[in-house]
């Protein structure tokens, strides 16, 4: 198959989903991203609708993490790194020269693959981004504290051990407070590299069932190797494979009947 | 064959170590023994009370303050130079400079710890103090000023170098951590980096302390050989080790109280290293598996 039936066939199915959708959240037009000389994504075309989980899937090295990183534009400090093309949020050029990166990071927050709380009290990693913003008021961080960790369903576990250092904390609760902290700053977006790779089923149920209640809320968009979990809380699904996106459909479609025969392989374990 | 060989390897091996923890032990034993001969003539209590050194005039006073006092003097002196432009040094080279010119800076600056005291003690009387005699000109020529303030730039070196290497080996996520949350670089290396790295930091601070403190020939060239109970840093002074290095050269006979008077000097200057060692020992092991 050549890479404009590829091409041609997604435009079907996004037209699709764009019948279905609500709006219109991140935009992505012919990106491309290098890494010195290395072509880490060709032309990659999507729209992110608000207030759903999507989904990147595809083998390692596939430009997956690449993409996600883009849309907060944490590659930036990554030598060698140059994008072209435009993405949008909310329909603002986010590689606009006058895009302050710190603001649009405040809107577009980031939970990382490894849990990464800092070695500060669990009450502090909450209130972290708040303080850098400026706030000095006691009670507003207070609220936000509590309000975050009752968000990820931390709060009842940790509410009289604020003080306590979030290393001592389990993996599965470093992760989510590593959510909580990020929610604090009031994102509207929250891009997720693999959450629940390095957990236990139990702590990973845990976030799934989380994912579903953030969504009302956030726009999710998640990396994952986990083939159940897509099926299980994703809405929309993405396949990458070698920097290129095959295909991009709705979840169901995606594991009942994919178009692409390279999709299709991927998700019955054929490789990747 | 084989084995006879391996077991002879290895005794060579402890041989080499057991030389080394021996000579520590000599010193210290020899240390202690002349001490304990000094205190038997001189109360323990006058040599920590007393408010003057003179042992070698014909009113003998053996009070170590004044010594101590010198030390510290110049040693704060030192570290108010070095603490500063060590650490924004350090910051800098680990938060914001680029690979390639951390990677030929620090060794560069490396090169500071490796300059001959003797020449940096020629430096502080012959270039420094002129220099600071310009702006104080009742400034003495030996002074504890600019002894210390050339002590600050030998020992930045081991702040920059071991709080840049503390600074680097904070993991890389938690800098993610705090730019995916919209801090600056500012906000990450003082908020997140500087905190996870503070045992690290700490430990390079107490090692240029004792470097500070144990440093001889520039406070011996420099800060003159007057014991003398003062904080004032434009008068001479003399610190512990440059009153060693005075009784040592000189013609004193061995086994007299003047010459006791150095293993007196010693120990306490002993007992300041240890406990900054044990420190800096006791800092590194309580932290050191925070983040794994």
């Amino acid at each position: 198959m050549t890479t404009t039936d590829i091409k041609e066939n997604n435009k079907a199915s996004i037209t699709e989903i764009d019948n279905l959708s609500k709006n219109i959240k991140i935009e992505a037009r012919n990106i491309d991203v290098f890494y010195s000389e290395f072509k880490a994504l060709k032309d990659i075309n999507m729209n992110i609708y608000e207030n759903s989980v999507t989904a990147f899937i595809g083998p390692s090295g596939c430009g997956k993490s690449t993409f996600l990183r883009c849309l907060n534009r944490m590659n930036d400090y990554i030598d060698g790194f140059k994008m072209k093309g435009e993405i949008l949020i909310d329909n603002k050029k986010i590689y606009w020269k006058n895009v302050v990166v710190e603001e649009l990071r405040k809107q577009v927050g980031m939970v990382f693959q490894k849990p990464n709380p800092f070695p500060k009290s669990i009450f502090d990693n909450v209130a972290y981004g708040i303080r850098i913003q400026g706030v000095k008021d006691k009670k507003f961080i207070e609220e936000r504290v509590e309000l975050s960790l009752k968000q990820v369903a931390l709060w009842d576990e940790v509410k009289d051990n604020l003080k306590k250092g979030a290393l001592a904390l389990s993996g599965g609760q470093q992760q989510r407070l590593c959510i909580a902290r990020t929610l604090a700053v009031e994102p509207s977006v929250i891009l997720m590299d693999e959450p629940t790779s390095a957990l236990d089923p139990i702590s990973t149920a845990k976030i799934e069932e989380l994912l579903f209640e953030l969504k009302k809320q956030y726009t999710i968009v998640i990396v994952t190797n986990n083939m159940k979990q897509t099926a299980r809380i994703i809405d929309m699904t993405t396949f990458y494979y070698m920097g290129e996106l095959i295909e991009y459909d709705s979840t169901k479609n995606i594991f009942t009947k994919p178009k692409q025969e390279k999709t299709q392989n991927y998700i019955t374990g054929r490789f990747g | 064959m084989n084995k006879t060989r391996e077991y002879i390897i290895e005794r060579l091996l402890f041989l080499c170590a057991a030389i080394t923890v021996f000579t520590t032990i000599s010193i210290i034993l020899v240390l202690l023994v002349e001490a304990v001969g000094f205190f038997q003539e001189v109360s323990i209590i006058d040599f920590l009370t007393d408010k003057e050194w003179t042992p070698l005039f014909a009113d003998k006073h053996f009070g170590i303050l004044p010594l101590v006092c010198g030390t510290l003097l110049t040693t704060f002196i030192a570290i108010s130079v070095a603490l500063p432009i060590g650490l924004t040094i350090a910051i800098y080279l680990s938060e914001y400079a680029p690979k390639s010119f951390r990677k030929i800076f620090k060794p560069l600056l490396e090169v500071l710890a490796a300059v001959p005291t003797v020449v940096y003690g020629f430096f502080a009387l012959l270039v420094v103090s002129p220099f600071l005699q310009k702006f104080f000109p009742e400034m003495s020529g030996f002074n504890s000023l600019s002894a210390g303030i050339v002590m600050g730039i030998m020992i930045i070196p081991f702040i920059s170098s071991l709080s840049e290497d503390a600074l680097y080996a904070v993991p890389k996520s938690l800098r993610e951590a705090a730019y995916g949350m919209g801090s600056t670089r500012f906000q990450t290396a003082f908020k997140v980096t500087v905190p996870a790295a503070s045992s690290g930091i700490v430990v390079s601070i107490i090692l240029a302390l004792s470097r500070a403190i144990g440093e001889t020939m520039i406070v011996a060239i420099a800060a003159g050989q007057q014991p003398r109970l003062t904080l004032d840093p434009t008068v001479p002074i003399e610190t512990i080790t440059a009153y060693i290095v005075q009784v040592s050269m000189g013609d004193v006979p061995h086994g007299s109280l003047e010459y006791k008077t150095i293993f007196a000097a010693g120990i306490t200057l002993f007992v300041f290293t240890f406990i900054l060692n044990n420190i800096s020992f006791y800092i590194k092991k309580k932290y050191q598996e925070k983040y794994d």
